[in-house]
């Protein structure tokens, strides 16, 4: 029997990446029509397990599994037994007993996901929204969904990804998607936020940005993580947005095509200017409705058919932590949610 | 459609393509049959809506799509009328989802009028369980309400499983379950022809 979960972008091949970015345009499409919803889906059971703060990536799952006509049931750590003090095991076996055919999990730890999805807890489908300072792999799928939408292709593409790099789970899981798709990632960051062994990840990094910018086709803006910020990274915001903040002058040395990103929640004035954010150029709405789409694809895949279409792992010889995931995050360990050093 | 043989982009693991573990394919239509079975359709289609003003083509992909196009063609050469023509993809509505491994989607692109009270003809390239059809006009009802839905397909192999009919046919082709049936077209396999060959491991 094969198991089925999305726990990282490392464990997807070209071809099952294409496939839920092509599957995804086909169900952007959906959007456009009167009744917004597929009947594939119908009598499965969606948890969505927020452990973890979380508006747009909720409520984005929520409308995917909805338009597939799936049950959702949402179950947050705030008004659950969670905040009495359950175990995220008696948390998963209670979401076993009810029978949830997947877990949409977000976790403040690092390997949160896939403690979930190895442990032997449950029998569903684990679909990783987001752990620790780990991975995000449904996030680096709608970036590239919306970096495809935006320039064709993106083999050959170059792509920058700056700012707090050391605390992205986003930066993480789209270094993977987008080296396997093809693209030459940029990772810029002060050196304080540049994640310890990154020149071992599959791209290049620079201290500076303003030499990266005139050659890149995109720019993704990362959140400045303030909550998980146990120490001085920097001297002050206003150095750290003058340094690696994208604003009007910066956008001007962008070339004609490029476009800017950001995953959301944005730090406006400090990582990204308003007028930048508003901008034509700016992708962050954009992102926002292709989330939908990429998640519906993702679930489609996942539980749509009799086995996973994407991300299968063998019973036996799962996917190990350290193997796949040159990072500055020990996936299988659970750190408290803050700095991975 | 549901002969596993003719639905091509099935993926990953899905069914035998042009080409998979059959035995030898005899042609039972050659390039001219199914250009004549076309032309005759596209007549038929003509003749029995009365000049089809109000008709839309919708061809299921990935050959029912083709053969739409081509019928819309037809008729434009025929009576000099521009029908509107698209495609519905029917994989999200299939009952037989979970019995194989989750497909790759097939572009749905319904024509700018809408099928709101219009006369809809579903085109496919073989009716076998008739299941396929069962399929699109639950998509159909997702759609819009026309105010007529007929059938058009190039093959009739028999089988149904279902009370459907079609309302068109370019060959009706009587065949054994462990028989398959497979249509090649010019625009995704080169040429034109339908082949009747035996499932392997059918005896």
């Amino acid at each position: 029997m094969t198991r089925r979960h999305l726990l990282s972008t490392a464990d997807l091949s070209a071809d099952d990446a294409t496939l839920i970015l092509d599957t995804a345009a086909e169900l952007a499409r959906l959007a456009d029509r009167p009744i917004k919803k597929l009947p594939t889906l119908r009598g499965r059971t969606v948890v969505n397990l927020f452990l973890e703060d979380s508006t747009r990536t909720r409520i984005s799952f929520e409308t995917a599994a909805k338009r597939l006509s799936a049950d959702v049931i949402n179950f947050s750590a705030k008004g659950s037994s969670v905040s009495k003090g359950e175990s995220l095991k008696d948390t998963a076996l209670t979401l076993e007993a009810m029978g949830a055919d997947a877990v949409v999990v977000r976790h403040w730890a690092s390997g949160g996901a896939h403690r979930l999805a190895h442990a032997g807890w449950i029998r569903g489908t684990v679909v990783n929204a987001g752990d620790g300072t780990h991975e995000h792999p449904t996030q680096a799928l709608l970036d590239a969904y919306t970096l495809r939408s935006r320039l064709g292709s993106l083999d050959g593409r170059r792509v920058a990804v700056v700012g707090d790099v050391l605390h992205s789970r986003v930066a993480r899981s789209n270094v993977h998607l987008l080296a396997t798709l093809g693209a030459e990632v940029t990772l810029v960051a002060p050196p304080t936020l540049m994640p310890f062994a990154v020149e071992t990840w599959p791209c290049a990094y620079s201290y500076e940005l303003d030499p990266v910018l005139p050659k890149v086709d995109a720019v993704m803006m990362l959140r400045v993580q303030r909550e998980r910020m146990n120490q001085a990274y920097f001297p002050t915001e206003r150095e750290y947005a003058r340094r690696y903040g994208v604003h009007a002058e910066r956008m001007a040395a962008l070339p004609e095509h490029a476009v800017v990103m950001h995953p959301g929640p944005m730090n406006r004035g400090l990582e990204i200017s308003a007028e930048v954010a508003d901008s034509a150029r700016s992708t962050v709405t954009e992102q926002v409705a292709n989330g939908v789409s990429v998640r519906m694809a993702v679930l489609y895949l996942l539980l749509g058919g009799s086995e996973p279409a994407i991300g299968t792992e063998n019973e036996a010889g799962g996917t190990q932590p350290g193997a796949t995931q040159a990072g500055a995050t020990q996936p299988g360990g659970t750190q408290e949610g803050g700095a991975a050093r | 459609m549901t002969d596993v043989s003719t639905t091509s982009g099935a993926r990953p693991g899905g069914g035998p393509g042009p080409g998979g573990p059959t035995g030898p394919m005899r042609a039972v239509l050659d390039a001219a049959a199914v250009q004549r079975a076309l032309t005759r359709i596209a007549h038929e289609i003509l003749e029995r809506t009365q000049g089809a003003d109000d008709a839309v083509l919708l061809g299921i992909p990935t050959r029912g799509a083709h053969l739409a196009a081509r019928l819309g063609a037809q008729i434009a050469a025929v009576e000099g009328l521009e029908l509107p023509v698209g495609t519905l993809d029917v994989t999200m509505y299939r009952d037989d989802l979970r019995l194989r491994p989750a497909r790759a989607l097939g572009r749905t692109e319904i024509p700018a009028g809408g099928v709101d009270g219009r006369l809809v003809v579903l085109v496919d390239d073989v009716l076998f369980s008739g299941r396929t059809i069962r399929a699109a006009l639950d998509a159909l009802g997702d759609i819009g309400r026309p105010r007529a839905v007929q059938l058009a397909v190039l093959v009739d192999r028999g089988h149904r499983e279902l009370p459907i009919r079609a309302d068109y046919v370019g060959k009706n082709l009587p065949t054994a379950q462990r028989e398959t049936v497979q249509v090649r077209l010019a625009e995704t396999d080169g040429q034109d022809a339908v082949l009747l060959g035996v499932k392997e491991g059918a005896r």
